[in-house]
This record gives C-alpha cells, sequence and structure tokens, in this order.
C-alpha cells in the first residue's frame, strides 16, 4: 500500500517533468488520487522534483482546494456570496446538513463526503449554487440540495447528477453541465460571429509592430478592471530583453459577482485563443497559458478539444498559417480556489508552482514575469476585443463606447433584478439605463465592479459606466431598499480577509480590524468616533498595501461610509456614561461572582 | 551622461547610484526610513509597509523601490507617520506582544520603532490570536506569538544560511512561519548560529540561555532610538 502509494505520487511528478514550477499541477493531482496532500506524500513530492518538504506544505495550505488532512470523496462546497444569501443560501445549507449530518468544514465519517462553504464560484445569475467536486450545480433549493446527496449515496458518481443541461455549449458532451449562459443582451465585440482564424490571418499579413499600432489606435484598455492600455503592455512585453515572452490569459474572474468571462469561456473560447495568438505574435511569444480558476474545472476538457482543434487547423504549434518563424502555443493552467490569483503577479507565482503571493514591483511583468521572462498577463475579455479589432479595424472599434472608454463591455448583473445574466453594452451608458435594461427600477444600492469596486445610490445613476467615471471589471451586484448597505459591506469584508494572502500587514490585520468595527456597529455597541475610526483605518490600508487586493479591500466600507452615511448614523449612539460598549462588566465579573458565590454590589443588575 | 542618479526626500537632495532603492540612498545619506522587514544582508521583502514613502504622490515601499531621476520623495509627512504608527499597532494587536517580560526587550525592533512613532497604547482592539511555541530544539525557542511575519527567518535560512528551513504557509491572518520538517524545529536541520537566529527583529526567534546575558537598560535601543546610527552617518558627514 505504502509503495502503491509513493509510486503513484512519482508517477504524477514524472508526468509533470519532475518539475517543482509545476507543482499546482502536481498537487492537484495529488489531492484528486487520495483525496488530500497528506505530510506523506509532501516529502515523496518534495524529493521528486528536488525541492523542499515545507515548500509543498507552503502552496498546499495557500490554496482552498488543497488540503492535508483527508477531504470526502464527495467534496460539496456551497457558495455564500451575498447573491446567494439573499437568494436563500440558508435553506440549502440546512437541508445539505440535515441530510449529511455533518456541519460545514466538516467530513462525514465514513470518509464520503465533505461539506464546506466558498466564496463566489461565478454563478451570481444562478444561485445559490454549488460544487460538488468540479460539478457545478446552480439554482439550488432544499429539495435538490437533498435530492443530490441522495443520488450521490446511491450511485456513488457525481456525474449522475446532471439531469437537465444548459443552453448553447453548456450542452456540449464534454461540458455536460447545467449552468445557463443567461446571455441578455448580444454586442457587436464580444458576441459578435468570427470565424476561426480569419484574425490571425490578418494580423500575419502585417508587421507585429503594425498589429501593436492596431491595439493602440483603437485605444482598447483591459478589461479586468484596471484598464491599462492594452497595446502599451505589449510594446513595454515587446520590448523587453529577453528572447523568450510569454502571453497569459488571466480566467481567474473571482471577483464575487462577476461570470462574464464563464460565458466566453463557454460561448466565445475561439475569439479567445485568435486574441491570445495575435498577442503571441505581437510581443514576440512561443508560450501562452490560459490560468484557469479551479471553479470553472467543469470547462476545461472542452475548452482542451477546442484547443487540439486549433492545432489541427494549423492555428496553434509550428509556423502558424504556414508562417514561418511564427510559432505559438496554449496550454491550460488550473487553479486551485485563491481569489488573490487574479492579481497579475500572484498569478504569475502560481503558474510557477508557488503560493499566490503576489511579487514587488518593479521589475513589472511586461519586464520579468512567468520564470523571469518578460510576460503580457490580458483579461479573457480583451483578448477578443483584440480578435475583432484585427479583423473590423481598429477605427471601427474606437467609434463605439466613449472617448477614454472604447469598445464594449460585458456586464454580469445579479442581485435584486429580474433578469440576471450577461450584457454586452457600450461604454458610455449611464448606471440608471443599465438597471432599466436588469429590470431593477427599485434598485436602492449597487455595487459596481464588485466588492473592491464601489457601492453607489440613486445619487450617482446618472453616471457613466467607463473607466474615467464609473469604472468596472463588469461585476453589478444590485441590492432593493430591503437590504442593509452595512450588511453588504461585511459580507465583503469577510471576503476580503478570507481571500487575503496575508504578506503584507494592512491587508493582513487592517482589513480583520475593519470588519470587526463593522460587526460592532451593526450590533448597535457604535459610536459616531468609529466612523472615523473606519475612515483612518480604510485609508490606512488601501495607501499603505502591497497589491491591488489590499489597496482596494477597503472599499466596501468607504463607499458605504461615503453613499450611505445615514445608514451607518442610524445604528451609532452618543456614548453619555464613557463606558466601552463592547464592554459587558456583568459578564466579566461572572466568572468571579460564581467563585465568590455571591453579586457584586457596586455592579448590581 | 552622469553615474549618479538625483533625486529629494523631503526637500534633501540626494546622490544615489543607480540601482539602489530609495531605502538603501536613504541609509547612505543619513536619512533614516522607518522599516521592519527590511534588513541589509537580505534581498527586499516589502510586507511590513512600514517604510511606506510618497514618491511623486503615489505611495511606494521605500524598501523595495528603485530610486530614479528627480523623483520627489516624501517621508516625514504627518499623514505618514499616522499610517507607519497604525502599521506598527496592527503588528501589536495581531500578536501577543508581552513587552515588560520579554526576553528581547530592549533589542526588539518592533518595540524600539513603537517609541520611536511615539505610539501608546493601540487604538486597535487586541485580537488575541491563538500562536503556537516550539521549545524542542535544545538552542532554540520559537515563539509564534510574537511573530510579525517579516520573512526575515524565512529569508535569511535561503539567501545567507543556504539552507531552507523556514516558509510561510496559510494564508490571510492565518498565515504563520512552519519548518522543513514533519514534527518540530528540532527536526530541521537548523543551528543556532544561522544567521536566520540573529536576524529575528522580535521576539519570535529566541537562543536559550542568552535571555539576560545583557542587563535590561544596558541593551541596544535603551540608550538611543531605533535609526539613530543611520542617522549619525548624516552627522558625520556635517
Amino acid at each position: 500500500m505504502a509503495e502503491n502509494f509513493e509510486i503513484a505520487i512519482r508517477e504524477i511528478c514524472k508526468r509533470n517533468a519532475d518539475d517543482h514550477t509545476r507543482m499546482m499541477d502536481i498537487v492537484r493531482e495529488v489531492q484528486q488520487l487520495f483525496g488530500q496532500v497528506s505530510g506523506s506524500a509532501m516529502d515523496i513530492i518534495a524529493d521528486a522534483v528536488n525541492s523542499h518538504r515545507v515548500e509543498v506544505e507552503s502552496v498546499v495550505s495557500f490554496y482552498s482546494f488543497l488540503s492535508e488532512k483527508p477531504k470526502g470523496k464527495f467534496v460539496i462546497r456551497l457558495c455564500n456570496d451575498v447573491i446567494d444569501k439573499m437568494q436563500g443560501v440558508d435553506k440549502v445549507a440546512k437541508a445539505f446538513q440535515e441530510e449529511l449530518g455533518i456541519n460545514f468544514g466538516e467530513s462525514t465519517p465514513d470518509g464520503k463526503f465533505t461539506l464546506e462553504w466558498t466564496p463566489c464560484i461565478g454563478m451570481c445569475d444562478q444561485a445559490p449554487a454549488a460544487l460538488v467536486n468540479d460539478k457545478m450545480m446552480t439554482r439550488l433549493s432544499s429539495d435538490s440540495a437533498r435530492e443530490i446527496v441522495q443520488s450521490l449515496k446511491e450511485n456513488g458518481n457525481e456525474n449522475r447528477l446532471i439531469h437537465m443541461l444548459g443552453d448553447g455549449n453548456n450542452a456540449n458532451p464534454l461540458v455536460n453541465s447545467m449552468v445557463s449562459n443567461n446571455i441578455r443582451e448580444k454586442g457587436p465585440v464580444i458576441f459578435a460571429n468570427l470565424e476561426a482564424g480569419k484574425a490571425i490571418h490578418k494580423a500575419l499579413s502585417m508587421s507585429a509592430v503594425e498589429v501593436i499600432r492596431d491595439v493602440k489606435t483603437a485605444r482598447l484598455r483591459g478589461r479586468g478592471g484596471a484598464g491599462f492600455p492594452t497595446g502599451m503592455k505589449w510594446e513595454f512585453t515587446r520590448g523587453a530583453e529577453g528572447d523568450e515572452k510569454v502571453v497569459i490569459c488571466n480566467a481567474d474572474e473571482g471577483e464575487p459577482g462577476t461570470f462574464k468571462d464563464r460565458t466566453i469561456l463557454t460561448e466565445r473560447p475561439d475569439l479567445m485563443f485568435e486574441g491570445m495568438t495575435i498577442a503571441g505574435y505581437a510581443i514576440g511569444a512561443r508560450t501562452g497559458v490560459l490560468y484557469l480558476r479551479g471553479e470553472y474545472a467543469y470547462l476545461r476538457p472542452f475548452l482542451e478539444k477546442i484547443l487540439a482543434d486549433r492545432r489541427n487547423a494549423k492555428l496553434l504549434g509550428m509556423s502558424i498559417l504556414g508562417k514561418t518563424g511564427f510559432d505559438f502555443d496554449i496550454r491550460i493552467q488550473m487553479g486551485a480556489g485563491a481569489y488573490i490569483c487574479g492579481e497579475e503577479t500572484a498569478l504569475i507565482s502560481s503558474c510557477e508552482g508557488l503560493r499566490g503571493d503576489p511579487k514587488n514591483r518593479p521589475p513589472f511583468p511586461a519586464q520579468k514575469g512567468y520564470l523571469t521572462l518578460p510576460t503580457s498577463v490580458n483579461n479573457v475579455e480583451t483578448f477578443c476585443c483584440v480578435a475583432q479589432i484585427l479583423d473590423k479595424g481598429a477605427g471601427w472599434f474606437a467609434e463605439m463606447g466613449s472617448t477614454g472608454s472604447t469598445g464594449t463591455k460585458l456586464l454580469s448583473i445579479s442581485g435584486d433584478c429580474t433578469r440576471p445574466g450577461v450584457y454586452e453594452l457600450p461604454f458610455g451608458i449611464t448606471v440608471a439605463e443599465m438597471l432599466v435594461k436588469a429590470g431593477a427600477e427599485d434598485a436602492y444600492a449597487v455595487q459596481m465592479g464588485g466588492p473592491s469596486g464601489q457601492l453607489i445610490g440613486e445619487a450617482d445613476f446618472h453616471r457613466k459606466i467607463c473607466y474615467d467615471d464609473v469604472a468596472t471589471g463588469g461585476a453589478v451586484m444590485i441590492f432593493n431598499k430591503d437590504r442593509n448597505p452595512l450588511e453588504i459591506a461585511l459580507e465583503f469584508m469577510e471576503f476580503f480577509c478570507e481571500e487575503s494572502c496575508g504578506y503584507c500587514t494592512p491587508c493582513r490585520a487592517g482589513n480583520e480590524l475593519i470588519k470587526e468595527r463593522l460587526e460592532v456597529i451593526l450590533k448597535g455597541e457604535g459610536t459616531p468616533d468609529d466612523l472615523t475610526y473606519l475612515e483612518q483605518l480604510g485609508k490606512t490600508v488601501a495607501v499603505s498595501s502591497r497589491c491591488g487586493l489590499g489597496q482596494t479591500s477597503p472599499n466596501p466600507v468607504l463607499t458605504s461610509l461615503k453613499n450611505f452615511r445615514g445608514e451607518y448614523e442610524k445604528l451609532v449612539k452618543e456614548n453619555k456614561d464613557g463606558m466601552q460598549r463592547t464592554f459587558d462588566i456583568h459578564k466579566a465579573l461572572a466568572t468571579g461572582e460564581e467563585l465568590q458565590g455571591r453579586k457584586s454590589v457596586i455592579y448590581a443588575e | 551622461m552622469s553615474d549618479k542618479v538625483k533625486f529629494t526626500i523631503d526637500g534633501v537632495e540626494i546622490d544615489a547610484t543607480p540601482g539602489q532603492t530609495i531605502m538603501q540612498a536613504a541609509d547612505e545619506a543619513g536619512i533614516y526610513i522607518p522599516r521592519l522587514c527590511a534588513h541589509k544582508d537580505l534581498l527586499p521583502f516589502g510586507s511590513c509597509r512600514v517604510c511606506t514613502v510618497m514618491v511623486n504622490d503615489r505611495p511606494q515601499a521605500a524598501c523595495t523601490q528603485p530610486v530614479s531621476q528627480g523623483m520627489n520623495v516624501e517621508s516625514e509627512t504627518e499623514e505618514l507617520r499616522q499610517i507607519r504608527v497604525n502599521l506598527v499597532e496592527m503588528l501589536f494587536v495581531e500578536g501577543n506582544h508581552y513587552c515588560p517580560f520579554c526576553e528581547k526587550s530592549g533589542n526588539c525592533e518592533l518595540q524600539a520603532l513603537g517609541y520611536r512613532l511615539g505610539m501608546l497604547a493601540p487604538k486597535y482592539p487586541y485580537m488575541f490570536n491563538k500562536h503556537d511555541v516550539d521549545a524542542s530544539h535544545p538552542d532554540i525557542y520559537i515563539d509564534h506569538n510574537r511573530c510579525i511575519l517579516c520573512a526575515r527567518c524565512v529569508r535569511s535560512s535561503k539567501e545567507l544560511d543556504g539552507k531552507n528551513v523556514f516558509q510561510f504557509v496559510g494564508r490571510g491572518i492565518h498565515k504563520k512561519v512552519a519548518f522543513n520538517s514533519d514534527t518540530d524545529l528540532a527536526a530541521t536541520n537548523v543551528s543556532v548560529s544561522d544567521k536566520a537566529i540573529e536576524n529575528c527583529p522580535v521576539g519570535a526567534i529566541l537562543k536559550k540561555r542568552t535571555g539576560y546575558a545583557v542587563p535590561i537598560g544596558k541593551r541596544k535601543y535603551d540608550s538611543q532610538p531605533i535609526g539613530s546610527d543611520i542617522e549619525a552617518r548624516k552627522t558625520a558627514a556635517k
């Protein structure tokens, strides 16, 4: 047994060339095979790839889909983000608990089931949702939760859970998923058809510099949220020292409320790969990596097939479309449940087989990225735009949207609205216009750009969705008058505390402190001073954090304080007696009183 | 072309060598920028954020940011002092730091920086997180309560000792230093003479039986504030 164990792990390492930079693939496979990456497995892996046990442990302990302790054969991960809670995840959770006889964070004694919470899995438009191993289960109810457990107990196979298939490629046998696309509005860029290879063909008739020039002329900016000009990023990468360059596609969308890339990966993967290949040509790269979030593992076989088809069609591989000297291929790197890996340098760390810690900048990825090679990391949607720009022209693209924000933007809309789903809308549309489309005329608060964005109220609904006004990576969460902005902010702070990598002080400790004070205020124990306290604390975290996660993590509190201050003021009370509200003298004295066998005279009830 | 990079820190003109970080250039010029994770013998890390400065109005860590021609660096502003105090307070409430009876008292960089920055009792609530201790090694004592996750041990072991004794595990508030063994520190190849042991800025890694070799009152920061050695360079140059 022990021998077989070692042989199996060494085989996994060997399949990954005994390469420590492929650690993510190695530990993912070990986890899948044994339901854990145990200490003895770490020793074997460290030996095989010539690393150290503690380095392996460092990686395993970082990602939520990996664990040193054994997990059940079926791991049920129920999404507990704010939208799922609004859609009644509590009832679903209770059903799972009752049916399995365990609490969250526990496994059944027979080792069959593990029940866990997980942050956003990209299904806010069909919440409540859960992952059962790699299978995505959507629109859950307490009944369907019970059925899932029954079916797993009877059939012992998660594949038997899928009865109804979703629309479009969700019904493709390689996807075999009940997920719905929920594409509500198709625009001229992402959801317009483009024959595979057409844009590459056009790009190859130009020089690499001309391709970059076209992307710059189109004034394309990154669709992940930061909005950095794509052409400039490519120019830096192309011009950086080093013969070998790398293109990485960031498909790690993990911002709660974001599920736009899910529809691209399902319905427009060719467009995305086309854009990546053009990027490869433009910057002079041979290597492309698609970093796919662990939650979207159900799409992997389908995406591998598309890649294989593209290799057969000479759209990937050596001498693409007969162009001598242009060799480019793409591999898929799976993530393993870590929001921080959507940050480009953390994503690179993860691709290198490390913890998903962001890297110090400079050097920027364009100078020294993946394995120190100059690297361009771009969003899924950005690559799609590139392919259309090359096909239809930079002028065509630049005419859409607004001056500083050309083209269209995919928005994933969820929450209190009648038409949740994915919308491709031109930049420059107002928040109010968007709300009408989504069927949310009674919106009270709108979270634009996910937790790291801003929570805005009616006073801001006239504003435009674009980089220079209300910027967004695509997540839009809508809340009606029944929701409390403080509770929403608390949900998001819990998310950031959970997902902070812990590298720097302000993000690791500061976010915990923000969360603590929000809880105090929500309990009715806050004072007006606490609002200033939160603002100063939030500012310290925003100013001094090392990466984008920490720099934006106080936003839920800072923007709700700005836009919904009245809600805070309703809850805080002037502290008249000067005693600390959070301190309960009776509770503090209870043990002493019990030992003494008498009650305090001074602090009598 | 000049081989010097000229820039200013709080209005003082500095001649730096290309490739230097702001902190290295400031140190040479006798300007102290507060820091905890940075160490002169180690590669820049940038985790404590105490050295945050404004570079052309943008916040940057002085320990990782390279100098560039004409940059305007602000360090001793009230805003930055407050941010630094806040960060040091965060470290105090995140761990369990008992200065009055800590063997490192007087030699501790966290304590010394608290004094220098004028920190009083932290305004933040103590988290009272539970942390382990490891006394398995005959000569070394590890107390995670006092760890500030600066990675000096992790880096020293790799960069200076040529070993790999320490590494971080976990994430967020649960992040901690782990040892390269399946049990405890005694099972690693660590040695009491390792730089990893010496370079701990706080009382998280202690050499056994040496705690009071130098009495309290005669320790490094008992007579002068942290950073005085750097500032002395400026005085000496005058």
